[in-house]
Parts: structure tokens; C-alpha cells; sequence
């Protein structure tokens, strides 16, 4: 039985909007239904077709009612943030990630008709160190790189979403655990990062970085609710970049610093409101992380359209970023001075 | 670009044939060596000249020129120094010049390529090999044997003896595999977590290809069919006393083992001689060791008395041998399911190894000759 009446959670962020959007103007569903704190923003609004919004708290019991009552059939939890980009208060988001889950997988395990889950998690969850293998499959164990932070919220959360698994088996759960997100109109703490011109680095250590394009991880929550994909799937870019060489693509200047001074440095950042630094941040900055997506290539059936570097190059030019450290005027400055003689004969055009 | 042509002056059909075969040459595969065949067969005394001019810079200077970008897909290069007839052929640009300056071009605007596990062959070959390969050529005069027995493609398990307190064998290692493969293969060195821990060497560890030593890495790998290295002494074995030379030390659990039964790939036993004596260890501070979070701090006779100067490793004739491979192919499909035969595959590679040092030990002239 395909799904009926969507609750989508979340939906003031820029994926979870889009979703609204998309699965509201598909005529397959008889409703769609979005719910956050705050309204979805208004370009959204304007396109979000047959799609409510309703004002809820998804901390709130409330939420318990509006599912039962909505005859919802299938929900999609996209509102976790694993890594919120801008200096955001530890307690809130936490209550959001953590507690949030707990009652909307609550209401969902109470409700008969339920029969659907789809959640967006986080690659974060394998966490990055020394002693992690280079490429993270599905069945990595999960350890957060440390308790406090935001991705041992994630952690936590698909704790609950394995109990649900185990109570009601008969719900279709599809887990999604995206790397790092980018493209021109996402704010993550990624596309923060790259926009800062002067980029602060970890001396001594260069992290293999794989990123997985906005359209792609929506079209990926958007397959997953409108088919029928049970299991955990890692959403990733094919391909790497080497942090230094996407400090190089996009043109920055690299700060390289030792990583004793690291802490202070992400204060500082936090302080001026540009850019959360957590400490998972910087664990992957330190060794970074690749996950293994031939699981959903093969079993989902979704091969992500963008490249990790297409994706970050879209970013790149959609955010028209100017480069800092123009490396190609630069070579050819150097090719000038160590040939000049053979610049007289190349054209000049 | 054909204007430039030092050909394109001896005549309007000439230069029309050239500026034929060229667009010709652009749509197929080599990009510029028609054109200049096809001058050559021209007969003209000059043109023959600088096709000879062109043909001993063939291939060296090629550079994209701005013009040719509008070829998506194929890389098109074209000889900058082709006017190098009337100017003279001396200022035609060296190929090294030419390919450092292509190399800092792509590091300075980022385009290059790494794969997963954050290998970076260009910048492997470009500048770490050569500096390896000074070590290797000058200092420690490496002699390499039975590297026939190397699988020329597909995934291999190299497995070697580990020694001389800093883990110089392993690079050494990778250059000779590197450096006598037909293939020239690159090999990938699966190392410990500390190695990935420190700074700078963990970051040059990755892009040199080397991983971390554990399954899901080492299975990828070698499905992938990747040449990979592994020491399985690991520490007990790099840093053995030096009274213990050239005597194997327990394997690990032998998970190397059971990642080539599942993957179905040759084990390749390797025997390093001369890693012994670069570093003789005398003794162990222990709580120098602890303080610094390392496994050992050793003693040698020039280090730490000498400083930094005891740092440098004696001047020792290594050799490499590379044994008859072992097939993991033969056993049954769930052969590594079974610790029985992974441990006496284990003990099998084990003793084979021992028996190529002790051949290869008996067979040397010396310690620092022959």
C-alpha cells in the first residue's frame, strides 16, 4: 500500500522545506503535512502546492494528536540537525534532536496506522579518529567522537529508532546517513566554513572530506517516502577532496594551525557568530570521513547525480565565491617568471 | 595556434595539410604527432628539420594552451615551443621545467585527484618517490630479488618482516615494489593507528596510500585490487632488541590472513635484510616512552647521545626479497571462517619468511657491502 498522508518534521530548514514542497505538489498523496516551530520560509510557502503547514512542537504531546488524527501513514523525520551551522545553544538543540525523536517515534509507535519512517541521520555517527577505518560502511559500529556533541545525538536517536524497529516491526524504516551537506542554497556549517576567506586549518593533518549535494539528499528522502527502501543507507558523493585542495578550489587562504590552538580559535569563531566549530568539527577536520555507498546504489537504486566535487564546485560558483588566493592567475604568474622567453609565443588570445 | 606553426611557412598547401591532419590528430587520440609526420613526408629540407626539432621535445613540453579548452572531455596539448626552429631549439622549454610547473599549477588551484583512502599518486610520484629513492639508491644501495613474483595485476598480500625502530623498511618497500614492477604498482602499506595520529607523518602516510591496519580497510583494498603491504609483527617486531635480529616474532591474530582467504588474493612473503642494523637497539626508556605516548624510546649507541646526529640510520646494503607467492584461492570458500586454517595458513606464510631471511642472511657479504 503506497503512502497516503505524509508528516514531514522539520520543515522550516532548507531541505526539510524543499521536501514539503516536492512531495506537496506530487498528486500521489492525499495530504502533506508539515510541521516545525517556525513557518517554512516563504519562497517555500509559495510553492509547497497541496502541503500544510502546522505550527508544532514536535516536543510537544501535541504531536501525538495531530498524527493520530491526520490518519498519518508515513513519517519523515528530517528535523535533527547533526551539525547546526551557526553557533546555536547546546540545551535547545539537544531537546530538539533528542527529546523531539523520543516523542515523535512515540506517537508513531502508538499509532496503528503508521507504517512508514523515514529519518535523516548523519554520517557524523561513525565519528572520525585515528583508529577508524578510511571508508565507513553501513555496519561500522556507531561512536560518536565525543558524549556532548551533536552527532552523539544522532547517536542516540537511532538508538530510539532501533527500538521502534524492534516494537513495531511492521513499519518500514529507512535510515539516511548523509556526509556532509553542500550546494549554493544549503546553510551548513560546511558552506559556512568555505566562506570564510581565510580558513583555519589543522597543522600537520590534511582530512579526506566527501560531501553529498543538497538536490541529491533531497531526492533521496524524497525516493525513500515515496517508495518502499527499508534499511540504512550512507548518502554520499562519489570521489574525495583533500580539505587542502578544497581550500585551493575555492580559492581561500589556508590558516594552518597547531591543534592545541585549535579550541581557542573555534571560540573566537563562535564569538563572532560566523561559524559553530564543535568539537566533532574538529575531529574531522583532523582525519575526516568517507562512507561506502554502494548500498544505496545498489539496493536503494539512487546513484547521487553530484560528484563530492561537482557538488563542491556548484557551491563554489553558486555562491559566487571570489577567491581569496587566486591560484591559476598565480601559476601563470609563476610560468611567466620561470619562461619568459616562451610567453613572447604563445597567443595571446 | 597553426600560425605559430615554424611549417605553416613554407607554403598555403602545406600549411592546409597541416592544419588538416592537426584537426584530424585533435579528434583522435595523440594529439600532435601527426602534423609533424605529415610535414616530414613534405620532403622540404626545412621542414624536415623542424620536425626533428619538435620530435626530440615531443611529448616533453605540452601545455594547454587557452584556445584548446573548448574541447571538452579530451586533453588536448600542444607543443608552446613549436616556433623553436627560427628561434632555436635551445629555448624550447625542459621537460622538467615544463612538469613542475604543470604539478605547482595543480596543487595551487586544487586539480588533482585523491581516491578514498586519500591517496594522492601524483604527488606520490612527483615528490615523495624521488626523495624516497635517494634513500634508497645512495644510502641504503637496495638489491631487489624475485620481484617476478609480484602479481603483475589484481590484489596481492605482501607480507614482510618488520624492523630497525623507525619504520624506514616500510617506505623502503614501497619503492621497490614501486620501482620493479613492470606495472610499476604502487604499494599500499597498511600501518598503525599512532602513524595516523601524529602530525604531518599520519597526513603523508594518507597520501602516499597507506591505511590503517584493520579489516574493513584491508578487505577494501584488496578487493579493490590493490598490491597491499602488511607488517604483522607490528611493534614487536620494529622494535625488537637488536640481540634479536632477523628472529620473527609472534603474528598478530593473523587477521591479514583471513582478509586474503576472503578475498581470495596471493600472500607474497617478503624478506627485508639489512633494516636490522640501521638503528642497533640497546636498550628502552620506558618512561620516556609512556610520557610521550610512544611504544618504545630507544637506545641505540649514537642515539640519544649524539642528538640529532644519532638520529641518522647507519649506512647499511639492504636487501628485498620476494618470495614464491602463496595461494589463498585453492581453499574453500569459508576457509577463513575457520581459525584452524587461518592459523596454520598463518604459520605457513610465517616460516617461509624466516626461511628467506635466513637464505638471503647466509648468502651476504657484509653488513655495509656486497
Amino acid at each position: 500500500m503506497p503512502s497516503n498522508i505524509v508528516l514531514v518534521t522539520g520543515v522550516s530548514g532548507e531541505l526539510g522545506g524543499k521536501l514539503l514542497a516536492r512531495l506537496g505538489n506530487n498528486p500521489d498523496f492525499e495530504r502533506v503535512i508539515g510541521v516545525d516551530t517556525s513557518p517554512p520560509p516563504k519562497r517555500i510557502i509559495a510553492r509547497m502546492g497541496n502541503a500544510e503547514f502546522v505550527r508544532a512542537d514536535i516536543r510537544n504531546p501535541l504531536i501525538a494528536k495531530i498524527i493520530s488524527a491526520a490518519k498519518v501513514d508515513t513519517v519523515v523525520h528530517a528535523s535533527t540537525t547533526a551539525h547546526p551551522p551557526g553557533p546555536a545553544r547546546r540545551t535547545p538543540v539537544k531537546e530538539m534532536n533528542v527529546i523531539g525523536t523520543m516523542r515523535l517515534l512515540a506517537a508513531c509507535q502508538r499509532s496503528p496506522l503508521v507504517r512508514k519512517l523515514v529519518v535523516k541521520s548523519t554520517a557524523a555517527v561513525y565519528g572520525a579518529s585515528a583508529r577508524s577505518p578510511a571508508v565507513f560502511t553501513e555496519d561500522s559500529p556507531l561512536m560518536a567522537v565525543s558524549p556532548k556533541g551533536f552527532a552523539s545525538d544522532a547517536v542516540e536517536m537511532e538508538g530510539y529508532v532501533r527500538g521502534l524497529q524492534r516494537r513495531r516491526p511492521d513499519i518500514t524504516v529507512t535510515v539516511a546517513r548523509f556526509t556532509s551537506m553542500i550546494g549554493p542554497e544549503v546553510d551548513t556549517v560546511t558552506t559556512r566554513y568555505f566562506a570564510m576567506p581565510v580558513v583555519p586549518t589543522v597543522l600537520g593533518y590534511d582530512a579526506r572530506m566527501q560531501l553529498v549535494h543538497s538536490s541529491d539528499a533531497l531526492s533521496v528522502l524524497e525516493l525513500a517516502t515515496v517508495r518502499e527502501k527499508p534499511g540504512v543507507f550512507n548518502v554520499g558523493g562519489d570521489g574525495v577532496l583533500a580539505l587542502s585542495q578544497a581550500v585551493r578550489l575555492a580559492g581561500r587562504a589556508e590558516l594552518p594551525l597547531p591543534m592545541p590552538a585549535l579550541p581557542s580559535v573555534s571560540r573566537l569563531l563562535r564569538g563572532a557568530n560566523l561559524v559553530d566549530f564543535s568539537r566533532d568539527q574538529l575531529k574531522l577536520l583532523n582525519f575526516g570521513r568517507v562512507v561506502d555507498t554502494n548500498l544505496l546504489k545498489r539496493e536503494f537504486g539512487y546513484a547521487p547525480r553530484w560528484s563530492t566535487r561537482e557538488a563542491f564546485e556548484d557551491y563554489v560558483q553558486g555562491r559566487a565565491l571570489r577567491p581569496v588566493i587566486d591560484g591559476r592567475s598565480l601559476s601563470a604568474l609563476l610560468r611567466k617568471v620561470a619562461l619568459p622567453s616562451t610567453n613572447e609565443h604563445v597567443p595571446s588570445q | 595556434m597553426v600560425d605559430r606553426n615554424p611549417v605553416s611557412g613554407s607554403g598555403p598547401t602545406s600549411a592546409t595539410s597541416v592544419r588538416d591532419a592537426r584537426d584530424e590528430a585533435q579528434d583522435g587520440q595523440s594529439a600532435q604527432v601527426i602534423p609533424l609526420r605529415s610535414a616530414e613526408r613534405g620532403g622540404s629540407q626545412r621542414r624536415r628539420h623542424a620536425a626533428e626539432a619538435v620530435e626530440q621535445y615531443g611529448g616533453a613540453a605540452v601545455v594547454n594552451l587557452p584556445g584548446s579548452a573548448d574541447v571538452p572531455g579530451q586533453r588536448v596539448r600542444v607543443e608552446p615551443t613549436l616556433p623553436g626552429h627560427e628561434a632555436g631549439a635551445d629555448e624550447a622549454v625542459p621537460e622538467a621545467v615544463a612538469k613542475a610547473l604543470d604539478f605547482v599549477r595543480g596543487r595551487l588551484t586544487g586539480e588533482y585527484d585523491i581516491d578514498e583512502f586519500g591517496f594522492d599518486p601524483e604527488l606520490t610520484e612527483t615528490m615523495l618517490l624521488p626523495a624516497l629513492r635517494m634513500l634508497y639508491d645512495k644510502w641504503f644501495r637496495v638489491e631487489v630479488h624475485g620481484a617476478e613474483n609480484l602479481p603483475i595485476g589484481g590484489g596481492g598480500l605482501v607480507v614482510c618482516n618488520h624492523s630497525g625502530t623507525i619504520p624506514l623498511d616500510a617506505l623502503m618497500t614501497m619503492v621497490a615494489v614501486h620501482d620493479n614492477h613492470p606495472k610499476q604498482r604502487h604499494l599500499r602499506l597498511l600501518g598503525a593507528d599512532l602513524l595516523f595520529r601524529l602530525p604531518f607523518v599520519g597526513m603523508l602516510a594518507r597520501k602516499t596510500g597507506h591505511t590503517l591496519a584493520c579489516h574493513p580497510d584491508a578487505e577494501r583494498l584488496l578487493r579493490g585490487g590493490e598490491l597491499v603491504g602488511v607488517f604483522p609483527e607490528g611493534y614487536k617486531g620494529i622494535g625488537k632488541p637488536f640481540s634479536a635480529r632477523y628472529k620473527l616474532q609472534r603474528f598478530g591474530r593473523g587477521g591479514f590472513i583471513s582478509a586474503a582467504l576472503r578475498t581470495g588474493v596471493p600472500i607474497i612473503p617478503c624478506a627485508i635484510v639489512g633494516a636490522e642494523e640501521i638503528y642497533p637497539k640497546l636498550g628502552d626508556i620506558k618512561p620516556l616512552a609512556r610520557l610521550l605516548g610512544l611504544p618504545y624510546f630507544p637506545v641505540t649507541p649514537f642515539f640519544p647521545l649524539l642528538g640529532p646526529l644519532g638520529a641518522v640510520p647507519l649506512p647499511t646494503k639492504w636487501h628485498i626479497e620476494f618470495g614464491e607467492p602463496v595461494r589463498t584461492d585453492l581453499e574453500d570458500g569459508d576457509a577463513w571462517d575457520d581459525p584452524m586454517r587461518v592459523l596454520s595458513l598463518t604459520d605457513r606464510v610465517r616460516e617461509s619468511m624466516q626461511q628467506l631471511l635466513y637464505e638471503r642472511l647466509a648468502q651476504r657479504g657484509g653488513v655495509f657491502g656486497n
